[in-house]
């Protein structure tokens, strides 16, 4: 499965967003290779609704789950229609984060 | 100086005093025979009508034309999300999923015209309500309302706008803040009134709506609600800005009972009546 995490930097070791559509980076995490790019958030810069255009984003990157500190209603029903899975996280690092999935989230 | 002339209202947040100013400024006016027409452009939470005797004339809806797109007719070619500046629709490709988000929408119309296979039609939303109210002979009152859940008041504020007599003396109930819907209704205005308090959060908001009428080159005066609470900091401030301190209004429990009864401290105390006079020729000699 891939992941996608809300960072607030590039690198494994920042601090996961607390804002999912204007978050400066997206963390892929691919469950079955193990690894992790960081790729600038296309949205970020949007005046209006970035929060729509970061879930084109990651959808359009075959995204199964994403995490952040916290999903506008208008973003969960969005994410919710496509299927992604969402999880909130505060308080952790990129690194962290991803530690928790395979505890949470086995395959 | 032509005979009507456009005031507004306004002050940097809510609570301040605006309503009391408004309605009290138009009453001193109309108490004195001159023609006047004042509009409620705090399309949130629109109140000047409640302290007039009014009745309503007539009301008009306002509302905004929204893409829905025919996923039948829809090749998922991508271009109506590619015209939209606004990421208003929410686009797939892969997934063939598309969506007009309405609240996001600006209604600009660029997604229809960019589809070549005709799957995009309109419909209107309704977006608010301008109000007509006549308030005693030849004096109306304009409100202009958004209907709750919409995203922005501007629309109907420029709807209410459009209104404006320019034969009498217009005033303008500004909305609260220094956003879009405030810029639009003081855009509209000759001169602004801010209304605020002696406080350090009445300072600061003060300072947010004076730069955002630089930025426009709109002039100013200032009206002082509390007088007397605070320290002299917004009085240096509009001395050092050569911003004109208009009139103070002292804290006065006649005034808080006035308003709380939604009777107006200019009918019911002849020496308030006087000093909205007052205040009104002090902004006429600033224009
Ligand atoms: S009308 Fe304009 S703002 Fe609305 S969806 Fe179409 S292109 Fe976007
Ligand atoms: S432009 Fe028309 S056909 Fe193309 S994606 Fe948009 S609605 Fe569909």
């Amino acid at each position: 499965m891939k992941i996608a995490i809300a960072s607030e930097n590039d690198g494994m070791n920042s601090t996961v967003d607390g804002r999912f559509g204007r978050c400066p980076y997206f963390a892929f995490h691919d469950t079955s290779t193990g690894k992790t790019e960081f790729v600038r958030n296309p949205a970020r810069e949007s005046s209006e609704g970035a929060g729509p255009a970061a879930v084109e984003f990651v959808a359009s990157r075959g995204t199964g789950l994403v995490m952040a500190g916290d999903f506008g209603t208008k973003i969960r029903s969005l994410l919710d229609g496509l299927g992604i899975s969402m999880e909130k996280v505060t308080g952790k690092t990129v690194a962290e984060a991803i530690k928790s999935i395979s505890i949470n989230h086995p395959e | 100086m032509r005979a009507g002339m456009t005031i507004a209202i306004a002050s940097g947040k809510g609570g301040t005093g605006k309503t009391f100013v408004s309605t009290n400024l138009f009453n001193a006016i109309v108490g004195e025979g001159d023609g006047a027409m004042l509009i409620d452009c705090d399309a949130e939470e629109p109140d000047d009508t409640l302290f007039f005797n009014v009745k309503r004339v007539c009301s008009r809806e306002v509302t905004q034309k929204i893409p829905v797109i025919d996923a039948g007719k829809c090749t998922f070619c991508g271009r109506c999300r590619e015209y939209c500046n606004y990421n208003a629709i929410f686009f797939l490709k892969e997934a063939r999923r598309i969506k007009v988000m309405d609240d996001l929408c600006h209604g600009c119309g660029a997604c229809s015209a960019a589809c070549r296979s005709g799957a995009i039609s309109e419909k209107e939303k309704p977006l608010g309500t301008v109000t007509d109210y006549l308030a005693g002979e030849n004096l109306k009152i304009v409100e202009a309302r958004m209907h709750p859940g919409n995203k922005s008041p501007v629309e109907v504020i420029r709807e209410a706008l459009k209104e404006a007599d320019t034969a009498v003396t217009v005033l303008l109930d500004a909305p609260p803040g220094t956003s879009c819907p405030f810029v639009n209704t003081v855009s509209a205005a000759d001169f602004t009134v801010l209304v605020t308090e002696p406080t350090p959060f009445g300072v600061a908001d003060l300072k947010q709506a004076v730069k955002a009428l630089k930025n426009i080159g709109k002039r100013c005066g200032a009206v002082v609600n509390k007088a007397g609470m605070g320290d002299g900091e917004v009085y240096a401030y509009l001395k050092a800005e050569g911003i004109p301190l208009l009139m103070s209004i002292p804290f006065d429990r006649n005034i808080a009972e006035s308003c709380s009864k939604g009777e107006l401290i200019t009918d019911t105390d002849g020496r308030w009546k006087a000093e909205f006079r007052k205040l009104f020729e002090t902004i006429r000699e600033n224009l």
